[in-house]
């Protein structure tokens, strides 16, 4: 790889972070000019808080003196304070970081596990009932709203059945510690992680067949199946290390989206994570929240781009130059 | 003889095109799944146009629906039951296929409009546009979709209009992206070449040489976007950003939830707009890829190879 292929993803990479802010500051702003007044809607207020007020949310000076306070301010991690704890944002959004990452990261691992392989075995016995099986169950599961399946799990599974609880990261005034709340835990999360699982799956079976079928005329494999390998082998040691190249920059990108990709279905649960902060935020209406939880995800999937990026060019030496 | 005296280049072209369609039809009618999800597809779009003859609107309003039973099962005077005001849920249904096409053939057409313009000029003028355009669309891929269009809704007034606005303005990139590439790959052609040579000016370019070439392509996307724009507008609806006048099948999700319809396993409430979300946006989806796989010549190759 050379430097100035990795220095300019990270210019590219900046520039979108600079476009994230400007975009972050003239939808609160300028689409929705005044924010004075969803700020202190039913609330008394004298002028002069008022004035206090404006000055707290950077509202005074021109449009671009108040971009450029917003950005002093973002630059030193402030991102203001919630219109409806009156906390910093910032500390709301880091408390809410780990119940996402574990739930969706969990989620992203297991539908690799299970989605690679079925995808690799579709793509090799092409056309077979197995392939036509597991494409047309990706295609229901792409088709199906995520949180309207979690609705339907939650009904059968822990309403219905009551083997699961019905929401919550764990039991309320639960003092357990060690193995016990771990175990809690995991109880609670089974049935929104089985429901991002299943949501995610689809996509990991159909990229990695489509990338096995892409394998299947390459010469490197004549000569694999020439030199008289047997099929199992031609596939482990020769087709799936190369189809896995596009598999591996999906997964990098698709970590972008585990903080921002369970909004709905972290709502359905009431899972306290990000999502859930966000449904907060929009029925609030909490516009520093929204706005601050809009820039953590944006940075995430810029984060995840430039490192899908900089992983392809390392894996495939044709990208990227020598 | 009076074949060959009406022959001319422009008449040509035009027998070739519709020879091409008919055998585009013909391979896609042979296409079983395609066409089963066409079928599914033009079934839906009957129950939204016919709507209103099939079950009053009065039956959406709490205020006629007081003296109806509350979280009733489904019987005979209730199809689908009723929801927890007393309204008919099978009336909320078929109104509800109307709210979701409706958002999603708009935003797709605003979704194509955008990424043709930005696509084709890209494509086209190439240097200094083509650079701003890509740069811009990819800070549109890069920058997470949902997110993105929750901030637009939130910002914006709660209406129908703003929501076919919201997606129409984060979805455009993927297909400005595909239809660039189809013009790079036209105007490379001879025939635009030669045109050009011919002192044809640009707007005769487009409109007569690029624009029939990217067209396929153009439809090919029209039906891939639209499940995209159905599914975007069921969790927009689902958080509370749609439209509270308008009962799409997202909105009566929200209500199910809300209203505590799992806890009271009032299945009959949450389960039909939930299939018929699946059942639109999948039916969509197979037409879509049928349609792709003629339309698309490099599937078409693809698919000849396999």
């Amino acid at each position: 790889m050379r430097a100035r292929f990795v220095v300019g993803k990270i210019l590219g990479s900046l520039a979108t972070l600079a476009f994230v802010l400007a975009v972050n500051f003239f939808l609160f702003r300028v689409v929705n000019d005044d924010p004075t007044g969803s700020l202190f809607r039913g609330r008394n207020l004298s002028p002069d808080q008022i004035q206090r007020r404006r000055e707290q949310f950077n509202l005074t000076g021109t449009k671009f003196e108040q971009f450029l306070a917003y950005l002093r301010q973002t630059a030193r991690g402030n991102l203001g304070d919630s219109f409806l704890s009156n906390r910093p944002v910032t500390t709301e959004i880091m408390e809410a970081v780990w119940p996402t990452l574990l739930l969706v990261g969990t989620a992203t691992v297991l539908a690799m596990l299970v989605g690679i392989p079925l995808g690799i075995h579709a793509g090799w016995k092409r056309r077979s009932r197995f392939d036509a099986a597991s494409t047309s169950f990706s295609m229901f599961t792409y088709s199906v709203p995520d949180f309207w399946l979690g609705m339907i799990l939650l009904a059968v599974f822990a309403v219905g059945l009551g083997w699961f609880p019905t929401g919550g990261f764990e039991d309320a005034g639960s003092n357990a510690t060690g193995v016990a709340a771990l175990l809690d835990q995991l109880h609670h999360m089974a049935l929104p992680a089985l429901t991002l699982m299943l949501a995610y799956i689809g996509e990991y079976v159909i990229v990695m067949r489509s990338s096995i079928l892409d394998t299947l005329n390459e010469d490197y494999l004549q000569l694999a199946r020439a030199k008289g390998l047997r099929d199992a082998d031609v596939r482990r040691r020769h087709a799936v290390p190369n189809a896995l190249l596009p598999v591996v920059s999906l997964t990098a990108l698709n970590f972008g989206f585990v903080l921002s990709g369970a909004i709905a279905v972290e709502a359905i649960f009431s899972w306290p994570g990000l999502g859930q902060a966000t449904l907060e935020a929009i029925r609030g209406p909490d516009f520093p929240m929204l706005q601050g939880l809009f820039l953590v995800f944006s940075i995430a999937a810029i984060l995840a781009n430039l490192i899908a990026d900089l992983l392809y060019a390392h894996l495939d030496p044709r990208v990227g130059g020598r | 003889m009076s074949d060959v005296a009406s022959y001319s280049p422009r008449t040509a072209a035009w027998a070739r095109r519709r020879r091409s369609f008919s055998d585009g039809i013909s391979r896609l009618r042979k296409d079983r799944v395609a066409m089963i999800g066409l079928v599914v597809l033009v079934g839906f779009v009957i129950m939204a146009l016919i709507a209103p003859w099939m079950s009053p609107r009065g039956g959406l309003s709490a205020v006629d629906s007081i003296n109806n039973p509350t979280w009733h099962p489904p019987s005979r005077d209730f199809p689908l039951g009723t929801d927890h005001l007393g309204r008919s849920v099978a009336a909320q249904f078929v109104w509800g296929s109307r709210v979701s096409l409706l958002v999603g053939f708009a935003a797709t057409v605003l979704t194509i409009t955008i990424g043709s313009l930005v696509g084709i000029s890209a494509g086209f003028f190439g240097g200094w546009t083509d650079a701003v355009l890509m740069r811009l669309t990819d800070w549109f891929l890069v920058i997470p979709f949902l997110p993105l269009a929750i901030v637009l809704a939130a910002v914006l007034d709660r209406s129908i209009w703003n929501i076919i606005l919201v997606i129409g303005v984060t979805s455009w990139p993927s297909t400005a992206r595909l239809i660039r590439a189809q013009v790079l790959t036209v105007k490379t052609r001879l025939y635009v070449d030669r045109a050009r040579a011919l002192g044809a000016s640009r707007p005769h370019i487009v409109a007569r040489h690029i624009l029939p070439n990217v067209a396929p392509l153009i439809l090919a996307s029209v039906t891939l976007a639209v499940p995209i724009a159905i599914l975007t507008e069921t969790t927009l609806a689902f958080l509370g950003l749609a439209d509270p006048t308008q009962n799409s099948w997202g909105k009566t999700l929200e209500e199910a939830f809300g209203a505590g319809a799992i806890g009271r396993n009032a299945w009959w409430y949450h389960f039909p707009a939930g299939l018929g979300i699946v059942a639109v946006v999948l039916a969509f989806t197979l037409f879509g890829r049928g349609l792709e796989e003629i339309l698309d010549p490099r599937l078409r190759e693809e698919g000849a190879r396999r």
